[in-house]
């Protein structure tokens, strides 16, 4: 008899749609509103930039561990995964539909791939409406299945939809993957060098990284950067279920870390995991 | 004094003089309904330095989140106001490392959670709305007001660093508005995208008189009485405005194909 090796496959070097049918069942996937139907940003040609036939986002329908699934996924090479009106419709639309199947009885499971620095500046008001729609379904669909989403590239999760990552019940990320609401340039730009250097590389990964989010709490499942290792993560997710409390309730808790805090100190990330990895 | 405080006082009185004292809580009534209403302020002696100026830092995320959910925990049913004037989240290291994001997250989510609860939630913009604090601070009321007035605004991020980071001089920003009303930030432009309920106009947002408060209490009593005769606890409402019809038909669009392509 003849063991199968599963051959290491980078999660990160496959495009959005490549990783969506990577993580349903083997033959399972199925994408809605796929590229020949170009609906793509009416927005964007006016501005001088050329639209993608998908904006930029992945909606695929299939089975992950024998549920129905829908995955949605962002592509960080397009408008560095930025949420416009089409893209963030696409994916606060989808949510809608998997809560109404969830109040059917029906429950999908929602996973979401977040490679994205937030919404479009060429959309604006149109991506924060989107956004705000997005954040609305995701607090509506988690109390009848887990919303679980992936942070695993370069470009990181960042804006309005890190604010989304942080009302998911479970983040799952790798150690190249990066949370956080303002990106590292953006802090740089508006607050000066001395703030924060992001050109410092191992000050930004020990800040926002996947390993200090999940060792601070603020993620949950550190993965390799494998398909494998990422599906299996995502199954263990869903199989724990709707926890009691989502850590975007848990209010006491988090006013109590953050009054604990001495701002007179400074503070590392090292430290910080020092604080709170240990209670 | 901000407009946010000038307001809060004017509709809910004086504040409670709990910590964080940037955010504004106090229990009041609007056309004889209970109401707790919410107010972020500037707070020069604020711990977390970069939330200095009324920005929507660490400590007001999660402030607004313990007095959204005190709200929803007794149960009376009580209506939430959010007077919105905020300028941005702080942008800062301590601030990322502390996760903003979440404490960002956890008002959203307490706002959310109120409106499918049940509560009237119900947001007035009474001078800058801009960007993830507007997200944590308004965007999931089920009913949007404005005043219709000078500097009152509504945009993803400032304008001066919006030219920064798409290295653009405000003049060209103000040129690219002219085409793309989302991109502009007056008031006006944004109630085009048919997510306000009403925009109010003929008041004076920096020093209100008395007639001027009764105008907006008068919107505030009909918003909340508006939210409670409607079904629905959702956003659906913004969506099915005639100027969204006009003016996000992208959006509309979107989710009828998604519907019609998401059983096989």
């Amino acid at each position: 008899m003849t063991v199968p090796t599963r051959i290491k496959t980078r999660f990160t070097e496959l495009s959005a749609r490549e990783r969506a049918i990577a993580l349903l069942d083997s033959g399972t996937s199925r994408e809605l509103i796929g590229p020949f139907e170009r609906l793509e940003s009416p927005h964007l040609e006016p501005q001088g930039v050329v639209p993608a036939c998908d904006d930029g986002v992945v909606v695929a329908r299939g089975e992950l561990g024998g549920e129905r699934a829908v995955v949605l996924a962002v592509e960080g090479l397009f408008q560095g995964g930025s949420i416009g009106e089409v893209s963030g419709s696409k994916i606060a639309g989808a949510l809608e539909l998997a809560l109404r199947d969830a109040e059917g009885g029906k429950p999908v499971r929602p996973v979401l791939l977040l490679e994205t620095g937030g919404i479009r500046l060429q959309e604006a008001n149109l991506g924060l409406l989107a956004v705000a729609e997005i954040h609305a379904a995701i607090v509506a669909l988690r109390s009848y299945v887990p919303v679980v989403c992936v942070v695993a590239g370069m470009v990181g999760c960042f804006g309005g939809m890190a604010i989304a990552a942080g009302l998911c019940t479970c983040v799952v990320m790798t150690r190249e993957g990066r949370l956080g609401l303002n990106g590292p340039q953006v802090i740089e730009q508006e607050a000066g060098v001395a703030e924060l250097d992001s050109d410092d590389r191992r000050l930004v990964w020990e800040t926002i990284g996947g390993e200090q989010r999940v060792a601070t709490g603020f993620a949950d499942i550190l993965v390799e950067d494998d398909v494998a290792a990422i599906y299996g993560a995502l199954r263990n997710a869903f199989g724990a279920g709707v926890p009691a409390e989502h850590r975007s309730e848990q209010v006491g808790r988090y006013e109590a870390r953050l009054a604990g805090i001495d701002v007179s100190e400074h503070l590392d990330g090292q430290a910080l995991r020092a604080r709170w990895e240990s209670r | 004094m901000s407009r946010g405080r000038t307001w809060f006082e004017a509709l809910a009185g004086t504040p409670g003089e709990d910590e964080p004292a940037s955010v504004l809580c106090a229990d009041g009534s609007v056309g004889g309904e209970h109401a707790r209403f919410l107010a972020v302020v500037p707070n020069p002696s604020a711990r977390f330095s970069r939330a200095l100026g009324g920005e929507l830092g660490l400590e007001e995320g999660w402030a607004l989140a313990r007095y959204v959910r005190e709200v929803v925990a007794d149960r009376g049913g009580r209506a939430l106001v959010s007077v919105v004037d905020v300028p941005g989240q702080p942008y800062g290291y301590r601030e990322e490392l502390l996760g903003l994001h979440l404490a960002l997250a956890a008002a959203v989510d307490a706002y959310a959670t109120a409106r499918l609860a049940g509560h009237p939630v119900v947001a007035l913009v009474v001078g800058q709305a801009i960007s993830g604090a507007f997200l944590a601070h308004g965007m999931q009321a089920e009913r949007i007001l404005a005043l219709e007035a000078p500097g009152v605004a509504v945009q993803v991020m400032s304008k001066r660093s919006t030219a920064r980071v798409t290295r653009r001089t405000v003049e060209e920003l103000d040129d690219i508005s002219r085409e793309v009303p989302a991109t502009a930030y007056d008031i006006a432009s944004f109630s085009r995208l048919g997510a306000l309920h009403r925009l109010i106009e003929g008041v004076n947002a920096d020093e209100p008189d008395a007639e001027g408060v009764e105008a907006v209490r008068g919107a505030l009593a009909e918003a909340i009485s508006s939210a409670r005769g409607d079904g629905a606890a959702d956003l659906s409402s913004r969506l099915a405005s005639p100027e969204a019809r006009k003016n996000r038909g992208a959006s509309l669009r979107v989710r009828e194909r998604l519907t019609e392509e998401w059983d096989e």
